[in-house]
């Protein structure tokens, strides 16, 4: 009973545990959903899992359970990302308890729920509890709003080499701030927009629509909420990383307050979709300040990485292919920097690209291609956070040595192959004609494919490595679990606890 | 190093396949599968139930549909007769014919379509299934009875009014396809692979060809047996083949404020949830592709 007790505390009461068990259910969904599409249908294997399953696939409701599918995965999604905040930002223990309780039954109903709802027969109970659940997500990301209010004198800056204002709050805190309450604005038009399902508004998916030359009111309002909710993930996960590997200095101090101003000018140009025509050239404008902060932690992080390694070697004055070699020697810390500049090549650049010539080019084609288009852009870039999340999550887990460096590089260098692979195939009609397209199809589709799975095997074996080692009586994940220090005083932490965590 | 050289020879062999391919090196296998593609049903007026959120609508009047998409063989009878008597002409390596223009309101991503003459078909693309030698077309050999593809809107608009048909609207293709209950497909409620012609389904054509395959005779899908692969009778209520997957079929409607024009039922190219009845892709009317096709649409009258 106490081993029991013990790892439910660590995988439900530590921030690991609870990364941990939200990336293993992700993992879970992905391994039996993504036998539904793509090769696997081609494959046969859909019909075999539907089989399996029991499923009750109906055609006409495809679009609804590819909602909810989305929804039960950027819930959890979130919910990794709000362990992560309330672990590194500081605040009190209480609060931090209170918030990981609340996201953790409100993604938990939202994703079971919501798959049971989708694929295994429709009732009152799981659609209310999928609600439910995606209300406790709210009530949770308005509590760490609150928690996370910047200006408050605990949290003021003591060391200034962090980016802060004049009378020393702090612009980081104050971006995670910001990015909590975008979030919520944004998750109201969604919300909004759902409470009128059935009473004008009928279930769409938004690249269906994207030529209808009058949409409603509502339609616009998913479009903006989709876009901006991705985007919000996005600037999430950058201030994480950040913070992981202690972004400071002159960078810091631009990057904080322009992330902010990009935050919120991104935000207002979203919910700005439903009243105004020009509202993307907000979107572009916001999005400058965005992408310039994530450069600015990018430089730092390089530069960090090869000034420790080059410390680490004794070298003083390095040639260039030593600080290149130091640079690639983490495939982890490396990893989300490059990633968040492979994603310029990928999704930014590319976005840019169909704005500035979609009446030229893109609308030409014919609907099913932009429809590639736009949901390979959408795909790759939350596969591509999915994968900065995997790099860190792989760091906080303790691995290490040759299994660090082949984990960190399987994922960087298959999904990448991935990527481009999806790009290329989305853009094909740029290179080939419809009536020669056929080998530029089936190697596209082969090496995104390879790629993607290969993600998922090293995603996998991450998988089998933590799971293994929660049947050891002295694992990591008891180690982990002293560092919160529950398993010792499991009633003890206290709801009414002061104390600030660093 | 060794990644690097694992990249590089990716990169290269990737790069290499990208050479264009032709679209038909052997003939195909000639097939007839018996439905006559100059045979028409009559849809009577009633209600039926549109789209994915099954919206109650009338259609008031009865009319005739074709049961199969316009053949290649069909189309070359027509580009003789219209060449013929100047409806259409060869300018470069296109057939064009006059259009009047539609009318523009200049909204947002809409693009004037301004009287003149227009692209119907190209002759210079791979994918065309006809033959030109300066003087007249033929179907290319084992392609005959397969639906004429690469043609525009306006090819497909012109062959219509040619005989005084017309397209199809959206709401006239989706009750002919759909009948009066929801089934999301032509002849039901599920999809097997061999019901229809789209990606993966492994028909006779793809084994043959690969991949995205090709198209599939007209009518292809009866409950025949052909070389040991049978096809599924897969009709729609009023009895019309080919109403999901093959190839897409232009439609006829011109909606304000936008300049694309519509196709329904899926491709060969296309997964199996885009030949779900309810299903819409658009282009430009001067937009042509392999997997586009198209069938007209008579007054109940009207022979």
């Amino acid at each position: 009973m106490g081993a029991l007790k013990a790892r439910y505390n660590f995988l439900f009461r530590s921030t690991k545990g609870l990364i941990l068990v939200a990336i293993a259910l992700i993992a879970l969904v992905t391994a039996i959903w993504g036998m539904l599409s793509g090769p696997m249908a081609e494959f046969g294997i859909r019909d075999i899992v539907i089989r399996i399953f029991g499923m009750d696939i109906v055609e006409a409701e495809r679009e609804g359970r590819i909602i909810l599918l989305y929804h039960t995965i950027a819930m959890a999604i979130l919910a990794i990302e709000v362990y992560i905040i309330t672990d590194m930002v500081p605040m009190k223990k209480h609060q931090q308890t209170n918030i990981n309780a609340i996201i953790t039954f409100g993604y938990m109903l939202t994703l079971i729920f919501g798959m049971l709802f989708g694929y295994f027969g429709h009732n009152f109970i799981f659609h209310g509890l999928y609600l439910f659940g995606l209300s406790l997500m709210f009530f949770g990301g308005l509590q760490l709003a609150i928690t996370l209010w910047p200006w408050k004198k605990e949290y003021h800056v003591t060391d200034l080499e962090y980016s802060h204002t004049k009378s020393g709050v702090d612009l980081e805190r104050v971006a995670f701030f910001t990015m909590a309450v975008a979030t919520l604005g944004s998750a109201t038009f969604g919300a909004i927009t759902g409470s009128y399902w059935g009473n004008g508004h009928e279930t769409f998916l938004a690249e269906d629509i994207i030529r209808e030359p009058n949409k409603t009111i509502l339609q616009k309002s998913i479009i903006g909420h989709l876009h901006i909710m991705l985007t919000l993930i996005a600037i999430a996960i950058t201030l994480i990383v950040g913070r992981w590997q202690d972004f400071k200095g002159r960078l810091h101090k631009i990057a904080m307050p322009i992330m902010i101003v990009g935050t919120i000018i991104i935000s207002f140009g979203a919910w700005s979709v439903t009243v105004v025509e020009w509202a993307h050239v907000t979107i572009y404008f916001g999005s400058v300040f965005v992408l310039l902060a994530a450069l600015f932690f990018v430089i730092f992080s390089w530069k960090m990485l090869i000034r420790t390694g080059l410390e680490k070697r004794g070298i003083q004055k390095a040639r260039f292919s030593q600080k290149i070699g130091t640079l690639f020697e983490d495939p982890l810390k490396f990893g989300v920097g490059w990633q968040m500049v492979f994603m310029n090549f990928t999704v930014s650049f590319v976005g840019i690209f169909m704005a500035a010539k979609l009446d030229e080019i893109f609308r030409v084609w014919p609907h099913r291609d932009e429809r590639i288009i736009l949901t390979g852009h959408w795909h790759t870039l939350a596969a591509l956070i999915a994968t900065i999340i995997l790099l860190y999550y792989a760091d906080l887990a303790g691995l290490k040595g040759r299994a660090r460096k082949i984990f960190g590089w399987s994922v960087i260098i298959f999904s990448d192959l991935a990527f481009v692979a999806i790009t290329i195939f989305s853009m094909k009609r740029l290179f080939v004609s419809e009536s020669a397209q056929q080998p530029l199809v089936n190697w596209t589709m082969l090496i995104a494919d390879l790629g993607l799975a290969l993600v998922l095997v090293a995603l996998a074996l991450l998988m089998i490595w933590r799971l293994a080692d929660l049947f050891k009586k002295k694992g990591r994940w008891s180690e982990e679990l002293d560092e919160t220090g529950y398993d010792k005083k499991p009633d003890d932490e206290a709801e009414n606890s002061e104390e600030v965590q660093a | 190093m060794k990644q690097l050289i694992f990249i590089l020879i990716f990169s290269f062999t990737f790069l290499a396949s990208c050479a264009p391919s032709q679209v038909n090196l052997t003939p195909p296998p000639q097939l007839d599968p018996g439905v006559g593609p100059d045979s028409w049903v009559l849809v009577t007026a009633g209600e039926f139930l549109m789209g994915l959120h099954e919206h109650e609508t009338i259609v008031d009047y009865n009319y005739e549909i074709m049961v199969t998409d316009v053949t290649n063989a069909q189309y070359a009878d027509y580009l003789n007769q219209a060449l013929a008597d100047g409806t259409v002409k060869v300018v470069g390596d296109q057939i064009v014919g006059y259009y009047p223009g539609d009318e523009f309101h200049d909204h947002e991503h809409e693009i004037e379509i301004k009287a003149g003459d227009w692209l119907h078909i190209p002759l210079d693309d791979p994918g065309l299934r006809l033959d030109f030698d300066s003087e007249s077309f033929t179907p290319q050999t084992g392609y005959e009875n397969h639906p004429m593809t690469m043609v525009t809107w306006f090819g497909a608009q012109a062959f219509c009014e040619f005989y005084d048909w017309r397209l199809p609207t959206e709401v006239e293709w989706e009750k002919a396809a759909r009948g009066e209950d929801a089934r999301p497909y032509p002849w039901g409620d599920e999809i097997e692979t061999t019901n229809a012609n789209y990606y993966s389904s492994y028909d006779i054509f793809e084994k043959i060809i690969g991949g995205l395959g090709d198209t599939t005779p007209v009518g292809f899908y009866n409950g025949q047996t052909y070389d040991g692969y049978t096809a599924l009778d897969s009709p729609s209520p009023y009895g019309l083949y080919d109403m999901a997957g093959n190839v897409w079929q232009w439609t006829g409607d011109v909606y304000e404020n936008q300049h694309y024009r519509y196709m329904r039922g899926g491709s060969k190219d296309n997964y199996a949830y885009n030949l779900r009845v309810w299903t819409r892709n658009s282009a430009g009317p001067d937009y042509f592709s392999p997997a586009v096709g198209f069938r007209c649409l008579r007054d109940s009258s009207g022979q």
